[in-house]
C-alpha cells in the first residue's frame, strides 16, 4: 500500500493555526483534553447505535462503554471501496473491516488464517490447496465459497477491471496473470479454481513459499459476484454492496464520513464489540489532532511531525509508535554523473548522520536504517552491513576518501540536485541530510520540491540525480523490499542492474529457506548503493485511553475494527 | 433588459465551450495524470486502466467524446474516487458549501456594508478606528488561519461547538464554517464600502444636498448608499461564486463534505474529468452573476444602459 | 522626484501609479504631496515600510549566520538552545531544524515584499487598463472583454501554476506572473463597474463632444478618477498577494528551500508554536507591520491623489 494520497494542504492548514491560539488556549487544550477524550467522546459524531450487548468484556473482564461507537481518523477518502480497485492505505483500512480473505494479521504482522482453515502446497510449492472454513457469510446470508475466490481473482486481473494492483497477482506467480493482464488470454485461464465450494486451489507458473503471506492483502480477497453482476460500478454504494467481513457499508458521504455498521451474519459476529465504525477522513494532520483534542476521535492516523515533542512530553500513554514494515531512502540515478560511480553514491550513503536525524528531526521511534529490509520483517535474517557498525565519524572520514577517489576536491566540487515532493517531513530531511553533504564533503546540493504528480512523472521518467524514495512492503516478507531493486522492477527508476542480483531473488523465490539468498543479495547492495537508506519508518498515532486492543506492534499497520473494543473509563 | 438576458444565455454557451477547450488543453499539459501512482504499475496494467477511461485514445477524440457527454449532462466517471461520477460529486458537495456560502454572504452584507458606512460617516473617529482595525485584523486572519483557530477556541478548549463533520447541516456544525468563510470577506468588504462611500459623501451633488439642508441620514440612504455600493457590487459578484463554492481549507478542518476540497484535489490529483466538472460549474455561475451584477449596476445607478 | 530620497521604495510604488494617472502635472503633485504630508499614519506608514526596506536589504549584515546553515549543537535541544539570544547572536531565535531565524526573516521579507508589490502592481495595471477599457468603450468589445474574464475566472488556476513550473521550471519571477495572472480580474471588475458610471458624466460627455481620442479620455479622465477605489484595492491586494504566495508554496509551486517568505515563515512557526513561540512570531510581527502600514498608506494616497477634492 502507498501513502498515495498528497496531503496537501496539510501544510496550509496547520500553519498558523496552532500558532496564534495557544496564545488563548495554552495549557487548556492538553488538560482538559486528556480529561474529556473518550467517554463523552463522538457524542458529536450522532451516530444512532443501540447499545451494546455486553457489559463487560469476555475475556479481560473490563467494564466496556455503552456506546460501541469506534470513530478513527482515516487520512483522506479512498480511490475506492472494492477490494479489487482498492490502491491506498485509507481504502485498505476500510476494505480489511468490510472484507475477509483467507488469511489475516494477527496483532504482530505474523499471518493467521481468516477465511482458510488451513492450507499446503505440493509440487514444490506450484500448488496451493486452501480449505475454506463453511461458516463464511456474506452479509446477504449466503455463504462464501472457493468460486467466490475464484472470482475475485479473476476480477483482479481483468483488463476491464482495470485494477491498479494486478500485477500483484502476477507477481506471486499466479499461471497465466501476465498474460491475462496483457490481453493475451482470457480471465477464465488464471490458475485458480474451487475444487469443491470450500476447496481453493491456485496453481503458479513460478513458485513461491510466501504465498499466504500474500493472501493477507485485499487483492486476494473475494468478491460478491451477484451483487456486482446487478449493480455494476454502482454496487459499492451503501445499500448495494455485500460483504463478508465483520461490518458492512451503512453511510458514505464523501469528505466527510463512511459509517461501517455490523455485519450480522459475519462468521464471529457474536464475538465483536464495536457496533459501529466511523471513519473520519481528514487530510491535514493538524486538523486530525485538533479532532482528538476535542475528542471526536478515537485514534488518528498519523501525528504531525511538528507535535511530536510536546505530545511526548503531554500525552505519553497515548502515543504509539509501531514499527512499520517500510524504509526512507535517497536513491541515486546511477546513468547519469556524479552518480554513475559508486565511490560517489558510497560517499553520500556514509555521510548521512543518520541517529541525528531519528533523534532531532522525525522523533517518532524510526530506527537508523542502512539496509533496505527492516530487520522486523517476518523471518527476515536480519545482518548489519559493514558500514553500519562503524562510528559516525568513521563514517565520515570514509566518505572524504571516496569522494576524493572520485576525483572530487574543494576546486572541484560534487554537484548535484535533490527532488522531493511536498510536504513538511520530506522537506525538513532533505534540508538536514543536504547541509550534512555540504558540510562533512563540501558538495552542491540544490534541493527542489516538486508538486506530487510532477515529482513521480520525473522520477518513474528517470528525471533526476537523487530523489526521495520510500517503500511500504505490500505484504510481511523480504521479497517485498528486495524485488524494488532487480532489473525490471516497475519502481526502480534509477537504472541500477546486477545480474547476480537477480538471479539471487529469482531463486530465493523456490529455495526452502530463502534467507541466505537475501543477505547475499543485501550483501551485493551494500557493494553498490543503488540507493541510500535512511531509515526504517514507524507509524506514529494517537489512541484514547479508552480504546483497547489496538496494534501497537503490527509492522503491517493492518488494524482490524473488530479486534477493538472501548471501555467505560 | 429582458433582451439583455436574452443576449447574455446566448453567449454563455460558447463561452463554457471555451472555458472547456482551454482548460482541458492545460490539464493534458500538466506533467503525470490521474494514474501516475507511487507505486509504478507495469505498463499492461497502466493500458487496461487508461482505455477503461478513454485514456488512450487521441486527445482529440477524447475531447469531443467529453464535450458530447457534456451536452447531455454527463460529466463522466471520477477518476480519483473511481466509485462516484462526477455528476455524483458534484451532486452530494455543492448544495452543502452553497448552504455554508448562502449563510456567510448574508453575513458579508450585512456586517461587510454596514460596518463600511459606519466607518465612513465616522471617518477618523473612533467608530472608524475601530472598524478598520477589526477589518485589518480580518484580513490577516484569512480562513486557513481562522479555521483552526476557531476549532482549538470552541472546539478543543471551550467544548462549546464540535470540531468537525455536517450531519445534515445542524446548526453547531456550519457556525464555526460559516464565521471562517466570512471574517475576511466582511473584511475586504467594509474597507471597499468605507472608501467607497466616503468619495461618494464628497461629490458635488451629495455636498449640494446637504446645503440644502436634507437630514443626513436621508442623504445617505436615498442618495449615497446607491453609488456608494457599485464597486462593492462589482466585488461581491465574484465574490459570491467563491463563496458558494466553497474552500478547501473548510471542507478540510471542518470535514464539511463540500465541493471546495475538489478544486485543489482534483488538480492534484489529476482528476480530470472532476477538474472540468467544478470548472464548468464554476463558469455557469460566474456568468450567471456577472449578469446579476450588471443588472444591479443599472438599479445603482439609472444612467448606466445596456 | 515625489518623495525625499530615504522613501525611496514606496516613493516608486506612488511613483508609478502616479505615472499611470497625470501625464502631466502642474501643480497637482504638490497638492498631492501636501495632502499626503497631512495625513500623519500615512507619513508614519511610509517611514516604517521604508525600514523594513532597509531590513530586507540590508538586514543579512547584521549577523554571523546565514539562512541555510544548521545549528548543529543547538539541535538536541531547540526548546532552550534555540530561543532569541543576543548572546549566540540568534536574534530571533533558530527554526524548527536550526537554522537563524534572523536570516530567514531577513530573506523572507525580501521575497515577500517583492510578491506583494509586484503582485499588487501588475494586477493594479493590468486591471485598471482592462476594466477601464472594456467599461469605456463597452458595446461588443465590452462584452468580449467580459467573457474573455469569465473564462479566466472560472479557469483551473492550479493548473496553470502546475504547467507554468512544469514548462518553465522553478523560478522566483514565475510566480509574480502567475499571482499577478489572476489577481488583476477583480480589479477590472471593479474598474469596469466605476467606469460604466462614471462615462456618463458631464465632463466626460464634454471631451467626447470636442473630440478627444477615447484613449485619452480614458487614460486622463476615467483612470484617475477611479484611483481612489484603486487604491484602496490595491492596499488590500498586497498582503493577499503575500498570504498567495505562502499557499502556492504550500502546494509546492512557490519558492523553493533554501529560500523563504513571511508565508511559509509563519506557517512552519506555526507548527511550532507549542514549543517555540519565537518562530511565528517574528514573521507574523512583519505582516502584520507591513498589513497596517500599506492600508494606512493607501488611506493618505487616496485623499491626497482624489480629484475632487483638489
Amino acid at each position: 500500500m502507498t501513502a498515495t494520497s498528497l496531503q496537501i494542504m496539510t501544510a496550509t492548514i496547520n500553519r498558523c493555526a496552532f500558532a496564534l491560539l495557544a496564545l488563548i488556549m495554552l495549557a487548556a487544550c492538553s488538560e482538559e483534553g486528556r480529561q474529556h477524550a473518550g467517554d463523552e467522546a463522538l457524542a458529536a459524531a450522532e451516530v444512532d447505535a443501540p447499545e451494546s450487548r455486553m457489559r463487560d468484556h469476555p475475556e479481560t473482564g473490563e467494564k466496556l462503554a455503552r456506546r460501541q461507537v469506534l470513530v478513527r481518523g482515516n487520512a483522506s477518502e479512498p480511490a475506492s471501496l472494492d477490494p479489487h480497485l482498492v490502491e491506498d492505505t485509507v481504502g485498505g483500512a476500510i476494505v480489511v473491516d468490510l472484507f475477509e480473505g483467507l488469511t489475516r494479521s494477527g496483532p504482530n504482522g505474523d499471518t493467521e488464517p481468516a477465511l482458510a482453515r488451513s492450507w499446503s502446497s505440493s509440487d514444490n510449492n506450484l500448488t496451493w490447496t486452501f480449505r475454506l472454513r463453511e461458516d463464511g457469510r456474506w452479509s446477504d446470508g449466503t455463504t462464501v465459497t472457493a468460486h467466490d475466490f475464484v472470482y475475485g481473482w479473476r476480477r483482479a486481473v481483468d483488463p476491464e477491471v482495470g485494477s491498479n494492483y494486478a500485477y500483484y497477482i502476477e507477481s506471486a506467480g499466479v499461471e497465466n496473470a501476465a498474460e491475462i493482464i496483457t490481453g493475451e488470454k482470457e480471465p477464465e485461464a488464471l490458475g485458480v479454481r474451487a475444487i469443491d465450494d470450500f476447496t481453493f486451489e491456485v496453481t503458479l507458473a513460478q513458485p513461491i513459499t510466501y504465498l499466504p503471506d500474500m493472501t493477507v492483502h485485499y487483492t486476494m480477497f473475494p468478491a460478491p459476484r451477484e451483487a456486482i453482476e446487478t449493480h455494476g460500478p454502482d454496487w459499492t454504494k451503501p445499500g448495494n454492496m455485500v460483504s463478508n467481513g465483520a461490518y458492512l457499508l451503512d453511510t458514505w458521504h464523501l469528505g466527510e464520513k463512511l459509517v461501517a455498521a455490523r455485519n450480522p451474519h459475519y462468521r464471529e459476529n457474536n464475538r465483536t464489540i464495536i457496533d459501529r465504525v466511523v471513519y473520519v477522513p481528514i487530510e491535514s494532520s493538524s486538523a486530525e489532532l485538533q479532532r482528538y483534542a476535542s475528542g471526536e476521535l478515537h485514534m488518528t492516523s498519523t501525528v504531525p511531525v511538528s507535535q511530536m515533542v510536546r505530545l511526548k512530553k503531554e500525552r505519553p500513554d497515548e502515543l504509539v509508535m509501531a514499527p512499520s514494515i517500510a524504509t526512507y531512502m535517497y536513491a541515486f540515478n546511477v546513468n547519469r554523473p556524479p552518480f554513475d560511480d559508486v565511490r560517489v553514491r558510497r560517499a553520500l550513503t556514509y555521510a548521512i548522520d543518520r541517529n541525528l536525524i531519528v533523534n532531532y528531526i522525525t522523533r517518532g521511534g524510526q530506527m537508523p536504517a542502512f539496509s533496505l529490509t527492516p530487520g522486523y520483517v517476518s523471518d527476515f535474517d536480519f545482518q548489519q552491513p559493514e558500514y553500519g557498525t562503524w562510528s559516525q565519524p568513521e563514517r565520515d572520514e570514509a566518505a572524504r576518501r571516496e569522494l576524493e577517489k572520485a576525483g572530487y576536491t574543494e576546486d572541484n566540487p560534487l554537484e548535484f540536485e535533490l527532488l522531493y515532493n511536498t510536504d513538511e517531513s520530506h522537506k525538513a530531511l532533505a534540508i538536514v541530510v543536504s547541509q550534512m553533504w555540504k558540510e562533512k564533503l563540501g558538495a552542491k546540493v540544490t534541493i527542489s520540491n516538486l508538486e506530487w504528480k510532477t515529482f513521480l512523472s520525473e522520477k518513474q521518467a528517470g528525471n533526476y540525480e537523487m530523489a526521495r524514495f520510500g517503500w511500504k512492503g505490500d505484504y510481511n516478507e523480504a521479497s517485498t523490499f528486495l524485488t524494488l531493486l532487480t532489473t525490471d522492477s516497475g519502481n526502480n527508476d534509477g537504472g541500477w542492474g546486477n545480474v547476480e542480483y537477480d538471479q539471487l531473488l529469482q531463486d530465493a523465490r523456490s529455495a526452502e529457506d530463502p534467507n541466505p539468498y537475501y543477505v547475499q543479495a543485501e550483501e551485493i547492495l551494500w557493494q553498490e548503493f543503488p540507493v541510500a537508506p535512511v531509515y526504517f519508518n514507524t507509524t506514529v498515532a494517537l489512541v484514547s485511553p479508552v480504546l483497547k486492543g489496538y496494534p501497537e506492534n503490527n509492522p503491517r499497520n493492518i488494524i482490524y475494527s473488530k479486534d477493538m473494543y472501548i471501555t467505560a473509563d | 433588459m429582458f433582451s439583455f438576458i436574452i443576449r447574455r444565455l446566448a453567449v454563455a454557451v460558447p463561452t463554457i465551450l471555451a472555458l472547456i477547450t482551454v482548460s482541458f488543453v492545460l490539464m493534458h499539459a500538466a506533467p503525470g495524470g490521474p494514474f501516475t501512482n507511487e507505486r509504478n504499475v507495469p505498463e499492461a496494467v497502466m493500458e487496461n486502466i487508461e482505455a477503461k477511461y478513454n485514456l488512450d485514445k487521441p486527445l482529440w477524440q477524447q475531447y469531443f467524446i467529453y464535450v458530447g457527454n457534456v451536452a447531455q449532462g454527463d460529466l463522466g466517471p471520477s477518476f480519483r474516487y473511481k466509485d462516484f461520477t462526477v455528476n455524483e460529486l458534484i451532486e452530494s458537495s455543492f448544495p452543502r458549501s452553497a448552504y455554508i456560502g448562502a449563510w456567510s454572504f448574508l453575513f458579508v452584507v450585512v456586517f461587510g456594508v454596514g460596518l463600511g458606512v459606519l466607518a465612513a460617516l465616522k471617518q477618523n473617529r473612533w467608530p472608524d478606528y475601530t472598524v478598520m482595525t477589526a477589518a485589518m485584523t480580518g484580513v490577516v486572519f484569512p480562513n486557513f488561519v481562522m479555521a483552526p483557530l476557531l476549532v482549538l477556541l470552541f472546539a478543543v478548549t471551550l467544548r462549546w461547538l464540535p470540531a468537525g463533520g455536517w450531519e445534515g447541516g445542524q446548526v453547531e456544525y456550519i457556525v464555526m464554517p460559516i464565521i471562517a468563510m466570512a471574517t475576511s470577506y466582511i473584511a475586504q468588504v467594509a474597507r471597499i464600502t468605507r472608501s467607497s462611500m466616503i468619495e461618494t459623501l464628497r461629490s458635488p451633488y451629495i455636498r449640494t444636498a446637504r446645503a440644502k439642508g436634507i437630514p443626513r441620514h436621508k442623504i445617505v440612504l436615498r442618495h449615497a448608499l446607491k453609488p456608494a455600493l457599485i464597486p462593492v457590487v462589482s466585488y461581491l459578484g465574484p465574490a459570491f461564486v467563491g463563496i458558494i463554492t466553497g474552500s478547501v481549507i473548510i471542507d478540510q478542518v471542518f470535514s464539511t463534505g463540500g465541493i471546495g476540497q475538489h478544486f485543489v484535489n482534483g488538480a492534484i490529483n489529476r482528476d480530470y474529468s472532476l477538474i472540468l466538472g467544478v470548472t464548468i460549474l464554476v463558469g455557469m455561475l460566474t456568468i450567471v452573476f456577472n449578469a446579476v451584477v450588471d443588472i444591479l449596476y443599472t438599479w445603482l445607478d439609472p444612467r448606466v444602459r445596456y | 522626484m515625489l518623495f525625499s530620497d530615504k522613501h525611496a521604495g514606496m516613493g516608486e510604488l506612488a511613483d508609478t501609479l502616479a505615472d499611470e494617472a497625470f501625464t502631466e502635472g502642474r501643480s497637482l503633485w504638490r497638492d498631492a504631496r501636501r495632502r499626503f504630508m497631512q495625513h500623519r499614519a500615512a507619513v508614519a506608514s511610509l517611514v516604517v515600510l521604508a525600514l523594513l526596506l532597509l531590513f530586507a536589504t540590508f538586514g543579512q549584515y547584521l549577523s554571523p549566520w546565514d539562512n541555510e546553515s544548521i545549528d548543529w549543537a543547538s539541535l538536541p535541544n531547540l526548546d532552550e538552545d534555540g530561543v532569541p539570544s543576543l548572546a549566540s547572536q540568534h536574534y530571533f531565535g533558530l527554526d524548527p531544524i536550526g537554522r537563524d531565524l534572523y536570516q530567514r526573516t531577513v530573506q523572507g521579507s525580501r521575497i515577500s515584499l517583492m510578491v506583494g508589490v509586484l503582485g499588487a502592481l501588475t494586477a493594479v495595471i493590468i486591471g485598471t487598463l482592462y476594466g477601464a477599457i472594456s467599461g469605456y468603450v463597452g458595446g461588443r468589445t465590452d462584452a468580449i472583454m467580459m467573457r474573455t474574464l469569465e473564462v479566466l475566472s472560472a479557469f483551473p488556476f492550479m493548473f496553470l501554476v502546475i504547467v507554468l513550473m512544469a514548462v518553465f521550471g522553478r523560478n522566483v519571477l514565475l510566480i509574480f506572473v502567475a499571482i499577478g495572472a489572476v489577481s488583476w480580474l477583480n480589479m477590472a471588475r471593479i474598474v469596469r463597474g466605476q467606469t460604466l458610471s462614471l462615462k456618463r458624466k458631464e465632463y466626460i460627455e464634454a471631451a467626447v463632444a470636442v473630440g478627444v481620442h477615447p484613449f485619452l479620455i480614458v487614460i486622463r479622465h476615467i483612470v484617475p478618477n477611479v484611483l481612489g477605489v484603486v487604491i484602496v484595492y490595491a492596499t488590500l491586494l498586497v498582503p493577499e498577494m503575500i498570504l498567495f504566495e505562502s499557499f502556492i508554496s504550500f502546494l509546492g509551486l512557490g519558492v523553493s528551500e533554501p529560500y523563504t517568505s513571511w508565508g511559509a515563515l509563519i506557517s512552519e512557526g506555526a507548527n511550532a508554536m507549542w514549543t517555540a513561540p519565537w518562530t511565528l512570531i517574528f514573521p507574523m510581527l512583519m505582516l502584520v507591520l507591513t498589513l497596517f502600514c500599506f492600508n494606512f498608506l493607501g488611506d493618505g494616497l487616496r485623499d491626497a491623489l482624489d480629484p475632487k477634492d483638489r
